[in-house]
This record gives C-alpha cells, structure tokens and sequence, in this order.
C-alpha cells in the first residue's frame, strides 16, 4: 500500500484505480446495509459470488458489496451495471438466474422486478422507481459506489481529491468562507450555521483543538448517520479533514452509537486504511498539516446528542450537559476549543469544496440550503431513508417518494425531529422541509426522522410514548427536565387511562412552557414539543379522552374492549391459540369470545386476525 | 476475577481515566454484563475511584450490572416500530417468558431488553436475538422464534444427558 507523500501520488493513484475499475465492465452493486443484512443479504451475496465461480465469470464481473441503498423496505436489492436493473427481495437460490440470464444474456427475471403499489406496474430500472426517482440523492447515490471495506473505492471515484484542493489552494479562513457562502447548517438537529462553529474555533488563540464527529444517532426513528458512516466512511472522514485544517486542529474523535456495529467496525477500518496512505497522519499529502482520528463508543445515552454531554463522555465521564455560557468552540473536549458536527454535516463538507458554494446552495430555500436525508418510516407504503431538496414539501415526500397509506387507512400525521420535534397534522403537509418553516410551525427538521402515522394511532399515546422515552433518558441533573417530564408524564397518563380532566391541558400547556423555558440543556428545552404539537393540531383528540371517555384510534386500553364480531370469526381458532391470557374461547369452526375479565388488551389476537373479526369498542 | 481476559483488556490502557467507557464496552462484550469485581480492577488500574466507575456503569445503557440470559430478545421501541405495534412483541415476550425487561428466565436462558431503537426503522417492528435483527416482526413470529429455542435446548439437554 503507497503512502501517498503529495497531491499528484492521490491523482496518479486515483486514474489508476478508475482505469483498473472500468476495465470490469459489468457489475453487480449488492446492499450489505443493517437493513438488508438483517435479510439475509450476505448469502445472497456468498451465492452469488459461487454462481460467478461455476459460471468462470468471476473475473469480467464485480460483486460490490456497499452500504445502504435506502431502500431498506425491498432489501436484499441489488443493481446491476452496465443497465441499471433494480432487483428485489432477492433469495439465495436467485443467485443462478442472476448470473446466468441477467448477467451473461442480459434477460430480465420478471419475479425479482419491482413493483409499484400505487400504479401496480413492473419496473425494471432502478433509476425509474418513483421512490428513487423523486429523490435528490446527492450525498445517498455516493454509498453505490463505494464498498465502504475499501479505500481504494472511494479513491478511484475522487476520494480525497477536496481535501487535497483545500490543502494546496485554499488558506483556513477560505475555506470557512466557502462554508457560510454555501448556507450548510448543521444536520444534528440545531440546524446552527456550520462556518460560525468553525470560524470561532479557528479563532480561538489556542494551540490544541478537536474537532468530533457526533454518530450518537440516539434519535427513535432515524437512521441517516447510520447509512452514511456505515456506506461511506470515507466521506466524513474526508469531511473532518477538511474541516480540522480549517479549524486548526490536530485530533478528531468519531464518537458513534455502539448499537451499530457495523457502523463501528466500518469506521474503524476507514481510519486505519487512511492512515495507512498516509491521510491521517504527520504532514498529510505533503503539506504541514498533521491530523489523526480515534473511534470512540458511544454508551447509549441520548443527552449525549448534547455536545457537552458528549465531550464529556469521551473523557470517560457520565454524560452530563453543563450549561453553555462559554461555548464548545472555545472551551469544549478537555477544556480545548472544539468543533462537533454530525456524519451528514460532515458528509456535506467535502463536496462543497470540491464543486463550490454555489453548486451546494442552488438547491434549498433561502434559509436552508442543499438536500437533506430523511428516515421516511412508519405507515406508509415505502418506506426507507430517502434524501430530498430542503424546501420539498412534506406532501411530496409522504405521498411521491413514500407512496401513501398502506392498508387504505387515511394518514393522520406526520412525526419530524424525533423527541424534540413535533407532530404535524395532514393540513400541515404543504409545509416544506426546512429548517425555520417547521420549527415555525412546532416541529423541528431534526436529524431527518419523519414518521407517517395513520388513523391506527393515538396521538395522545404519542405525547405519552415521547414523554415516556424523555424521563427515561433525562440524566437528571437539572429540576426542570426531571421533574417536569415527569410532571407531563402523570398528566397525560391520567389521560390516556380515564382520569383527565380539562384543566389538566391547561396545566400541561403552563409546564410544558416552563420546562422548555427553564431546562439545562437542548434536551429538557425541547422535552415538551411531542406534547405542545399534538395539543395544538390534535386537541380533539385530547378533548374525546377526556370529555367521551374514548381513544378515537382505539389504542389506550383502559379506554377500550376487545370483541370478537361472530359474522366475521370463522373458528378458525388463531386467536385462541396466539392468545397468551387464555381469554378466548371457542370451538373449532363456532364463533369465539373474548372473557373480558382476562381479555388484557394488549391487541395481539388482533393482529392475527385474518378476517378483521377483532374489533375494538 | 484477576483473569487474562481482564488483563488483555485493560492492557496499555493503565492511569489512563478517560478509557473508563471504552473499558467497560470491552468488559460488556466479554463477559455479557459488568461483573462487580471487574469494577474494582479497573477502578484500581485506570485511577478511577470505584464509585465513579459505578456511577458510569449504571449511567449509559450500553452496560449492564446483571447477566443476561444464553439469548436475549431485544425488542426495539423506536418510534417507527412503536406506531407499527412493538408493544404487541413486548407483550408477546413478556407473558411468554414470563419476566419483564431487564429480567433472566429462571433457567437463564432468556432475558428481555427494551430498547430505543436499533436503526433499522424502515423495517420495523424489529425483534432481535443476541444481536441478529428480525424484521417485519409479529406475535406470532416471535412465539415461534421463543419455542423454537426452547425445543433447540431441550433437544440439546437430551442428547447430552447420557454422556453425565
């Protein structure tokens, strides 16, 4: 392996690794993403690699095994280049129908197409699926072409060359100023301009400084910063690169979730290849600028998406938030000045250098440029992590890219930001993705998670679901957060159990406003925005537990029973049997009953139902 | 419990406090849980005092105090796999095995875990085992999974019965 000593070594080495990549001219990109891991992906692939051996076609066609294609829904996918053809829920024992006839004869295997659940259509191209198509994948259609094991990879197709730019054209401050001219702001959920972090710790008159890349994706619902360190490793490291030698830093921490191994594991690798050519390191491509990079385990603790409390995690302590009168940027890890980003923020540095401010700012809004990546799950048809225009509305990507409601029920809602973001209803959906409109409108962009919720929930278990989540995960250090989660918490649990009353939403208004005003840190501060939206666009939800007695969507169960309708049970006996409180009973093929005595709600004969005979009251 | 395992991880990492998490993450993986005398050592060799490597292991969720059983199902309560009905493989599991979350079966050989989210959202609800993801998960899914361990281990303790 060479160490690259200059920014012709990186050039040579990168026509070379593209002449050697092309000459393999067909290939055959398969997703080794969690999601499609979690489909068995990795026999598909060992299947595939054997077909080619038998086949003797090992040697003319790549497998190339990457990071997350998005498309998690239909995993295990594949592409397959030159041709572009898009396969689906693909099996082991498809293996030799792929080689032989896609690949060797270019037929296509009509049963591994995909079809589209609106229009009910075949679709042969990946390039034509309208899930794809009506995306932007800006920084998403990079994990394609990169096996993330593989340096060589992300070199081949320019890896490297925006930091070999920056280091050889552009001095720190032109660089920070290509930062504010492009509007990138952060993509961890502040959505703070990124220059003015850098530009202060470039200020700061003090040798030793940090910077972090924060992959302690603790968001419930968002994934994207998984996708790109686990696709492409590369990329922020390049990212950070870059953005150490604007700041005029010597040492980066990736500090990532240890609940994704994979993630963990591609990170790692990624630092030591790149040390080993020598882009981490003394004197990197040549230049004076030294630079190196640790990977650190996050411990699970999602205050610890607050920077301060991540900077204190990685000196080994709890992870506590301290209060934020002296910045992080002037006295941050270790009391150093520190620069923290997320993996996208991150991710979105080095294409900016490369292509210029204006490329990165002729997409978005006036306040939020660029595309943003977001985890698009919950009821819909599509579902996976999907990368749009800041500015596309939500209707768009809810009903286009996601394809709408499964099951015929009408959606009812959308969740963006995660805890510290808001619920928006179906009138709200107009609303485009951007940073100032959703926060306006008492939600936040966040990170990118955006859950479509149907008819089938509550949106007051929601408020409770979140508040839920929030006290688990306060670490208690200030009064407001802990005592007033739990406040909150009391509140809407009367609620959802029949103890409400009215002037209880007044009194969840008066805390949940105290608690956002009072708390430490960005944690406690955003606490009360799950319950502050569904009060605001969902009341009469709030108002038919409170005034009916009744969970509209049938979900609070003290709030509801369970009866079996005897014109549509068939006998059949599932229930009976997936019943774990033995209360139903019934003879084969006679209509059963549920004994509400033992019935404990809990819905899972329900969902076994085949005939939708399990009603709710 | 001054083992070889104890002394590889903590190897090169002696007077070094800020390795505190890192050294609990390798105990965790190594052992399934953070034994107490595991706390003493490496209270003892990076210079941390016990209460405080306590305190960092009862704080993150990453490390547990107790052992977990031979298999863990994890069910995931991100908010995707909540608003597609992860409560229903709470409940699945919780009445089946007959613990709650953080609990072992009296034969050790399951415990539950809750957790807040996995990262695999699109593919929700997910149910995992000893860290391998199940998606599109249903009761009825995981009733079978939790009885076809159950028939795997006692099929395991018949067959080697004779040799005791």
């Amino acid at each position: 392996m060479p160490h690259l000593n200059t920014k012709e070594d990186l050039e040579i080495m990168g026509k070379q690794l593209l002449l050697d990549r092309e000459k393999i001219n067909k290939t055959i990109i398969m997703c080794g993403g969690t999601g499609c891991t979690a489909s068995r992906s990795r026999d598909v692939i060992d299947a595939l690699n054997k077909e080619l051996v038998i086949q003797e076609m090992d040697n003319e066609v790549h497998v190339r095994v990457t990071g997350c294609h998005g498309f998690c829904e239909q995993g295990p996918i594949a592409v397959i280049e030159p041709g572009n053809i898009f396969y689906c829920h693909i099996n082991p024992e498809d293996a030799h129908d792929i080689v032989t006839k896609t690949v060797k004869n270019g037929e296509i295997i009509e049963r591994l197409l995909y079809t589209d659940p609106v229009s009910g259509e075949k679709v042969c191209k990946e390039s034509e699926i309208p899930f794809y198509k009506a995306q932007d994948r800006k920084l998403l259609f990079q994990n394609r072409e990169v096996n993330p094991q593989s340096i060589e990879d992300y070199i081949a197709i320019g890896g490297f060359t925006a930091l070999a730019k920056a280091l050889d054209t552009l001095a720190p401050e032109e660089i920070i100023r290509e930062i504010k001219i492009s509007g990138l702001r952060g993509r961890g959920g502040g959505g703070f301009p990124t220059w003015r972090k850098w530009m202060e710790c470039h200020e700061a008159p003090v040798d030793e400084k940090y910077v972090i890349c924060n992959a302690d994706e603790g968001d419930p619902g968002a994934y994207m910063d998984r996708c790109v360190l686990e696709g492409n490793p590369y990329l922020v490291i390049e990212g950070m690169l870059i953005g150490a030698y604007a700041i005029g830093a010597t040492r980066g921490y990736i500090y990532v979730r240890n609940e994704y191994p994979l993630a963990v594991r591609h990170a790692r690798n990624a630092v030591q290849q790149a040390r080993r050519y020598g882009l981490l390191g003394e004197n990197i491509l040549g230049s004076s600028f030294s630079f190196d990079i640790d990977v650190a385990r996050g411990g699970g603790a999602f205050v610890c998406g607050e920077s301060t409390a991540l900077m204190a995690s990685l000196e080994g302590k709890v992870g506590e938030p301290r209060p934020k009168d002296v910045h992080t940027v002037v006295d941050g890890l270790w009391h150093k000045p520190t620069t923290l980003n997320n993996v996208e923020t991150w991710a979105n540095v080095p294409s900016i250098i490369l292509k210029g401010a204006s490329w990165f700012n002729s997409k978005g809004t006036r306040g939020s440029k660029g595309t943003k990546i977001l985890a698009l799950t919950g009821r819909i048809k599509n579902t996976g992590l999907v990368e749009v225009a800041m500015g596309t509305t939500i209707r768009h990507i809810v009903y286009d890219i996601g394809g709408g409601a499964t099951n015929g029920k009408a959606i009812k809602a959308v969740q963006t930001g995660g805890p510290s973001g808001g619920c928006l209803s179906v009138d709200k959906f107009d609303l485009p993705v951007d940073f100032d409109v959703l926060y306006e409108a008492g939600s936040m962009v966040g990170s990118g998670g955006m859950v479509v919720m149907d008819e089938s929930s509550c949106m007051v278990d929601v408020a409770k679901y979140f508040l839920t989540f929030l006290q688990d995960e306060s670490c208690g250090k200030c009064v407001p957060c802990r005592l007033g989660i739990d406040r909150m918490l009391e509140i809407v649990t009367d609620i959802t159990e029949g103890r409400g009353t009215l002037e209880q939403l007044e009194l969840l208004e008066d805390l949940a406003d105290t608690v956002t005003q009072t708390a430490l840190c960005g944690l406690g501060k955003t606490a009360a925005n799950p319950v502050l939206s569904t009060l605001r666009y969902f009341r009469e939800e709030y108002e038919a537990h409170i005034i009916d007695n009744k969970c509209p969507a049938g979900v609070c169960k003290a709030l509801i029973e369970y009866y079996i309708d005897p014109e549509k049970c068939t006998g059949c006996g599932t229930c009976k049997q997936a019943c774990i409180h033995n209360a139903i009973t019934g003879e084969k093929k006679e209509v059963h009953v549920i004994n509400t005595d033992l019935c404990q709600k809990c819905g899972i004969c329900r969902s076994e139902c085949k005939f939708e005979a399990i009603q709710v009251s | 419990m001054k083992s070889l395992k104890m002394e590889s991880i903590l190897n090169g990492r002696s007077s070094q406090p800020h390795q505190l998490i890192e050294v609990l993450q390798d105990v965790q993986e190594t052992y399934g849980y953070i034994p107490e005398e595991a706390m003493k050592e490496i209270s003892e060799k990076l210079g941390v005092l016990l209460i405080e490597v306590y305190r960092v292991a009862s704080f993150y969720k990453a490390f547990k105090l107790k052992p977990s059983g031979k298999y863990v199902i994890t069910i995931c309560n991100g908010t995707a796999c909540h608003v597609r009905g992860a409560n229903l493989l709470l409940d699945q599991a919780v009445s089946q095995l007959g613990i709650k979350p953080g609990e072992i079966t009296d034969d050790g050989l399951f415990s539950i875990e809750h957790v807040n989210c996995l990262g695999a959202c699109a593919l929700g609800p997910i149910a995992s085992e000893n860290g391998n993801l199940g998606h599109h998960m249903t009761p009825a899914k995981l009733r079978k999974f939790i009885d076809s361990i159950r028939r795997k281990e006692r099929e395991e303790v018949v067959n080697a019965s004779p040799q005791y």
